[in-house]
């Protein structure tokens, strides 16, 4: 097996997996229940999701962690059990991963805001990050996908606690909407800024995840392509989704997002997945044009 | 321009820029002239907030900003407010508000909160991730006219329904008022919500109307 360095250096496109969230809502996941709990109560069903992403395509699967922080699990009670939910999140991943695939660790925000606006000090973020990526990295995921970041305090923070308390590569993508200001997270950051600060934390991989859908994510590299070499990472949404009579459906299917996922790759991205509202067909949509281009 | 009147501009500005300190003591000041509490919400505070609002739809502010501002209007609301009930000024009755199950989101829910009690509402604010019971419990001990409902993800939102068909199971007689960044009008009247509101000035104007004040 080949280290996921190794891997990314080597030319071609890595394809990632698609949606945790919105498919564990898809396969009747109930409102109000904590998606990381299943990783113990429900290893079957998290197996299941991870399968289906290898077997369409995924050479990269994000474990099932991307709220398995203390300050997110206290919301149902489970801040004591992190280290127990990342664990059986990535050897969940581990087991179902077939040998050319790897295992990315999931780092989502905080889901509190940082002094001044928040009661966190920078220290008690880094530190409840910390605990997160040492979780993952003890139970041997293959890098760190610190993603769907809006500040850049935050993911400055996050990043940091990744290097530091793992040897992984790091990936830290940002979530950009475009407004009258052009492309910016909800905190206003814009990508350049984004990229030139990232950059200087020596990550491995920068980019862009979540958000209103592939045209934008589109708009989003355009950027970010002008500002880095680094290997780029885009894992849009499958567009809005829309209240359709009782259930929420994304828009985008993968017929509609097959040439957006050509322009992506043609702007000259290096990993490319789905995040809310993709799902399997999506990444084998992406799996066959990838096939053909790396071929190519 | 008289001092008063360039004491609650500046007031407004002092809201818009999220001077905390600045907002209380100018409130502070206007008091001591014995300008009414009233007016110093209607004329420097809920205008303030209201430029807020603008900006950060046209991308002129981002979150960070729009909650240091909420932070201002708040410190200077708890000095106003209990000045408003001394003076007795419009019990217009009380609206139970949260954000609902599995969503944490309360920004919007806190400004519109700020804004309903500032127009004269009793306002019990249940917080986030507020479950059916919690709503029931709330509405049974405490009276509302109103129950506001507030939801920023569009998995939470269906939640609304289930409150709502709750109310209606126990025939509660209470108006239901939804609100967050995913709702529509459609929605509400889809899932039988008595009214929506895009923001907190028009939750104000709405949740009046709910209680046949029009204007
Ligand atoms: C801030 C924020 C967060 C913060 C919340 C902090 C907090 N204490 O509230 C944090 C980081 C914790 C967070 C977490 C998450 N978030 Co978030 N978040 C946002 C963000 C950037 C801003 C929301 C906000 O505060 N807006 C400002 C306020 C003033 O506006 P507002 O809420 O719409 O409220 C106004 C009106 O809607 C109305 N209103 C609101 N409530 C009510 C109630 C009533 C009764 C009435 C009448 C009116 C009314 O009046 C308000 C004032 O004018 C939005 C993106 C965006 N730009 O909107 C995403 C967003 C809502 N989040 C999103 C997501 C997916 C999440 C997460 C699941 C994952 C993630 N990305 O981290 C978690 C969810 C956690 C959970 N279980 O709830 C998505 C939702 C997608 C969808 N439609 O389902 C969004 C749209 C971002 C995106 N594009 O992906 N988030």
């Amino acid at each position: 097996m080949s280290s996921f360095i190794d891997e990314l250096n080597k030319p071609g496109i890595l394809l990632c997996d698609g949606a945790m969230g919105t498919e564990l809502q898809k396969r009747g996941m109930a409102v109000g229940v904590c998606p990381e709990e299943y990783n113990i109560t429900n290893p079957k069903f998290i197996k299941e999701i991870h399968k289906d992403y290898y077997n369409s395509g995924a050479q990269i699967v994000e474990t099932n962690t991307f709220g398995a922080n203390c300050l997110r699990l206290k919301f149902y009670g489970f801040e004591n059990r992190v280290k127990e939910f990342n664990n059986a999140a990535a050897l969940l991943a581990r087991e179902v991963c077939p040998v050319n695939g790897f295992v990315a660790g999931s780092i989502g925000p905080l889901g509190e805001m940082i002094e001044p606006l928040g009661e966190i000090t920078e220290q008690q973020a880094y530190d409840v990050f910390a605990e997160q990526v040492i979780a993952l990295y003890e139970a041997g995921v293959d890098v760190l996908f610190i993603e769907t970041m809006m500040s850049l305090d935050e993911a400055v923070i996050a990043v940091k606690a990744a290097k530091e308390n793992s040897s992984l590569p790091v990936s830290a993508t940002m979530t950009f909407e475009l407004g009258k200001a052009g492309l910016r997270t909800p905190w206003g950051v814009d990508t350049k800024t984004a990229v030139e600060i990232l950059s200087s934390l020596d990550v491995d991989i920068i980019g862009s995840n979540c958000g209103k859908g592939f045209d934008e994510m589109i708009e989003v590299i355009k950027e970010m392509k002008q500002f880095t070499n680094l290997p780029l990472l885009a894992q849009a949404n499958a567009g809005l989704p829309e209240w359709l009579e009782g259930i929420s459906v994304y828009n985008e299917t993968p017929e509609i997002i097959a040439p957006k996922t050509e322009q992506l790759i043609s702007l000259g991205i290096k990993l490319i997945g789905g995040c809310c509202g993709t799902t399997p067909a999506h990444i084998k949509k992406m799996s066959e044009i990838i096939t053909n281009f790396n071929i190519r | 321009m008289n001092e008063i009147e360039a004491l609650l501009k500046i007031l407004a500005q002092t809201v818009i820029d999220g001077k905390k300190d600045d907002t209380v003591k100018i409130t502070n000041r206007l008091l001591e002239l014995n300008y009414p509490p009233k007016q110093i919400l209607d004329e420097g505070l809920l205008p303030g907030m209201e430029v807020v609002g603008v900006r950060f739809r046209d991308n002129i502010i981002f979150v960070p900003q729009v909650l240091i501002s909420a932070r201002a209007m708040k410190a200077a609301l708890s000095i106003v407010e209990p000045l408003l009930s001394e003076a007795k000024i419009e019990g217009l009755g009380t609206i139970v508000i949260g954000t609902v199950k599995g969503d944490i989101h309360d920004i919007g829910k806190n400004i519109v909160t700020m804004m309903l009690r500032s127009s004269g509402f009793k306002v019990i604010d249940l917080g986030i991730d507020v479950s059916v019971d919690k709503f029931l419990d709330a509405i049974n001990k405490e009276n509302p006219v109103i129950v506001g409902m507030s939801a920023l993800l569009t998995t939470t939102m269906v939640y609304m329904k289930i409150v709502i068909d709750k109310i209606k199971q126990n025939a509660l007689p209470v108006k239901v008022m939804i609100g967050g960044a995913p709702i529509s009008k459609r929605f509400a009247d889809q899932i039988g919500a008595d009214a929506y509101a895009k923001n907190a000035s028009e939750a104000v104007i709405i949740a009046r109307e709910l209680i046949g004040i029009n204007k």
